[in-house]
């Protein structure tokens, strides 16, 4: 089912591409540091990993404006972290503190920064995708050229909303870009036992809207295609589709080792096509940085998340007093 | 003030006409509510006067089109979806409950999401079981939103020009049996009515009668019958179920030391029930008999009309209820 579209990779400024690197670091640390401080306890509920797929979020959040917007998914603090987000006070939200960026009332699936364009992650499967195509909706009123984004998984396709949206989208020319991140497994079953057709770009082009599919481990791709699909966007030529193939490490969460309904072999097979490992040889063999800059910019990035920690543990959790505001403006 | 007679509809169409005239960023979707005017006619020549950006005519995809509205709302909008059939609501629950009424409080306090549901209700017309439900109740559960039900052309008026200029999401449910039928006098100077203002349509001393929505006329027209037997009724439109006001219901059971509550909704777990805990728990030293609770039968509504106008209350039960009421007072 998957046939990657040809796409002209675009010239990419030095330091678009440091960025690029260091949001994917971030990213990547992210994850890795709200598991360890899930296995310690220093979290209430669970997470939804992301780990391994950082080149999609990245590679798409780095094509757009600071006025765009995004809509993200219950595995969403790539999306987050790729818009713009701080990793301070998302650590804060994971461990429900008052410091949290949703002051601790929306947790690790519900982060979200609307003054970076971030509506929200969401825990409803495709729940995202309604309020992307809103967003679409104001941003073509507004006449700005600024356009909307919604992140979703390969499970999310098979929700009737990403349909419905999608014929209003194309009628009504829309500046909606819709990303799928197939990560191949929704929740605990492989995609394709799931997912009738000929893939999904033959569903967007059903539906009206051309789509775009790419190896999501390839940063500079996911970007490059991007930069196409919103650029269509800001004329007012309407929505697209951007599939992006990729894997997450881990489990459907952290108390998921996602090894019973994957094999050893599957894992490692991606695992050999880490993105953020190819983009290093790539940034090495451009002469963009250094072994010794990346060595660096690694140490940094451990830092900052190792002090968010410490300083989301250290913050207040939220006064009882607060649970009874914001359930109405 | 002069007023003039105009249906519940026309009412309707006037808020919102005068809305779209002066909020910019107020606009109308909905199935057929554009150049048709509406299936109910409240929207009749809006799209002429305001266009299609502004009075949408959307696919048949409540789920798609309130999902949208969401989205607009977050970024500045103030959509005002149309449910053409209240029961088609359940296709766009999970953009009501799941989005429209937490994201607010799931992003503590980043966003306003103003969205005017507007959604019929009522049986009563032999349209089946999938055309005649009456489902505020599941609305009023929900934190996050407001509820409104209204039930003349004077209320439905001013408490829509509330609800469209609230930041918050409101379910608005209009009683479609009252779009034609129900006349009443409407000022022509503007004016808004608050929410959680209860409204005394008829002032008594013997019975508290609470009735919501189109329920209000039968319950008028019962507090006539039992006027007759000397029976003296006040009844109570509490007009929205979020906010609720508990008050006015209270005072006026300590006031009569007895209550019927008459509901299109089903009895099991509804407006009714929660009603009568309200004027249970605030009025218990008053009471001379349990709170009576008058809703739909708790069946799906039929078509046959001898079925049908079984399941909804009329005045016939109403007066039924009271006379309960007052034996139970007796005893």
């Amino acid at each position: 089912m998957e046939r990657l579209s040809q796409i002209a990779e675009v010239v990419v400024d030095r330091d678009t591409m440091i960025e690029m690197y260091h949001r994917m670091l971030l990213a990547r640390a992210f994850e890795e540091t709200v598991f360890d401080v899930y296995r310690r306890g220093w979290m209430p509920g669970l997470a939804h990993l992301a780990d391994g797929q950082e080149a999609v979020p990245v590679g798409v959040c780095m094509a757009l404006r600071p006025d765009d917007t995004i809509t993200s998914t219950h595995r969403g603090h790539g999306h987050i972290i790729g818009k713009g987000g701080q990793v301070e006070p998302m650590m804060a939200e994971v461990m429900g503190k008052a410091t949290g960026y949703c002051r601790g009332k929306g947790g690790e699936m519900h982060i979200a920064d609307v003054k970076l364009g971030i509506l929200g992650a969401n825990g409803i499967v495709g729940g995202g995708i309604g309020i992307a195509a809103g967003s679409a909706f104001t941003a073509k009123r507004e006449g700005k050229g600024r356009v909307s984004v919604a992140f979703f998984g390969d499970g999310a396709i098979n929700q009737g909303i990403w349909y419905e949206t999608a014929n209003m989208a194309v009628l009504w020319k829309l500046p909606l870009i819709y990303v799928c991140e197939n990560n191949q497994y929704t929740e605990y079953t492989n995609y394709r036992k799931l997912q009738a057709g000929e893939g999904l770009v033959a569903r967007a082009e059903a539906m009206g809207m051309p789509g775009l599919e790419v190896d999501g481990n390839d940063v500079l791709a996911v970007y490059s295609a991007t930069l196409e699909m919103v650029e269509r966007a800001r004329r007012g030529e309407g929505p697209s589709m951007l599939v992006c193939h990729t894997f997450r490490y881990g489990g459907h969460h952290v108390g998921d080792p996602g090894t019973k309904y994957r094999t050893k072999e599957e894992i490692e097979e991606w695992k050999a096509k880490d993105p953020i490992v190819r983009f290093e040889k790539v940034l090495v063999e451009r002469g963009v940085l250094s072994p010794g800059d990346i060595e660096e910019m690694h140490s940094k990035v451990e830092k900052r998340l190792a002090a968010a920690v410490e300083a989301g543990r250290n913050a207040p959790y939220p006064d009882v007093s607060e649970v009874t505001e914001h359930v109405y403006a | 003030m002069s007023t003039r007679e105009l249906t519940f509809a026309q009412a309707i169409r006037e808020a919102l006409d005068e809305e779209l005239a002066r909020d910019p960023n107020l606009f109308i979707l909905g199935e057929d509510v554009g150049a048709w005017g509406g299936v109910f006619r409240c929207t009749e020549g809006l799209y002429e006067k305001y266009g299609p950006d502004r009075v949408i005519d959307t696919p048949l995809s409540e789920e798609g089109f309130v999902g949208l509205a969401v989205g607009a709302a977050m970024t500045g909008m103030h959509p005002v979806p149309e449910i053409m059939f209240g029961d088609f609501i359940t296709l766009a629950m999970d953009q009501i409950v799941n989005q429209a009424a937490k994201m607010r409080y799931m992003t503590g306090g980043q966003v306003k999401v103003p969205i005017t549901f507007r959604a019929t209700m009522g049986a009563g017309r032999s349209s089946g079981a999938q055309h005649s439900q009456s489902w505020h109740a599941w609305f009023a559960h929900v934190p996050g939103l407001k509820v409104v039900v209204p039930s003349t052309p004077y209320d439905a008026k001013g408490l829509l020009k509330t609800a469209l200029r609230e930041p918050n999401p409101v379910v608005f449910f209009e009683d479609k049996v009252m779009y034609a039928k129900i006349k009443g006098p409407v000022p022509e100077e503007e004016y808004t009515i608050p929410f959680g203002k209860a409204d005394i349509k008829r002032e008594g001393s013997d019975i508290t009668l609470v009735a919501l929505s189109r329920m209000v006329h039968p319950t008028l027209a019962a507090a006539e019958m039992l006027a007759k037997e000397g029976i003296s009724a006040e009844v109570i439109d509490p007009r929205t179920l979020t906010p609720l006001d508990e008050e006015t219901l209270i005072q006026s059971v300590c006031k009569t030391g007895g209550a019927v509550i008459v509901d299109e909704g089903y009895n099991r777990f509804g407006v009714t029930a929660e009603l009568a805990a309200v004027i249970a728990y605030g009025a218990f030293d008053y009471l001379d008999a349990p709170v009576e609770r008058l809703g739909a039968m708790d069946v799906p509504i039929p078509f046959s009309p001898p079925l049908e106008f079984t399941t909804i209350p009329d005045e016939q039960k109403i007066v039924e209820r009271v006379h309960k009421v007052l034996e139970g007072r007796r005893r």
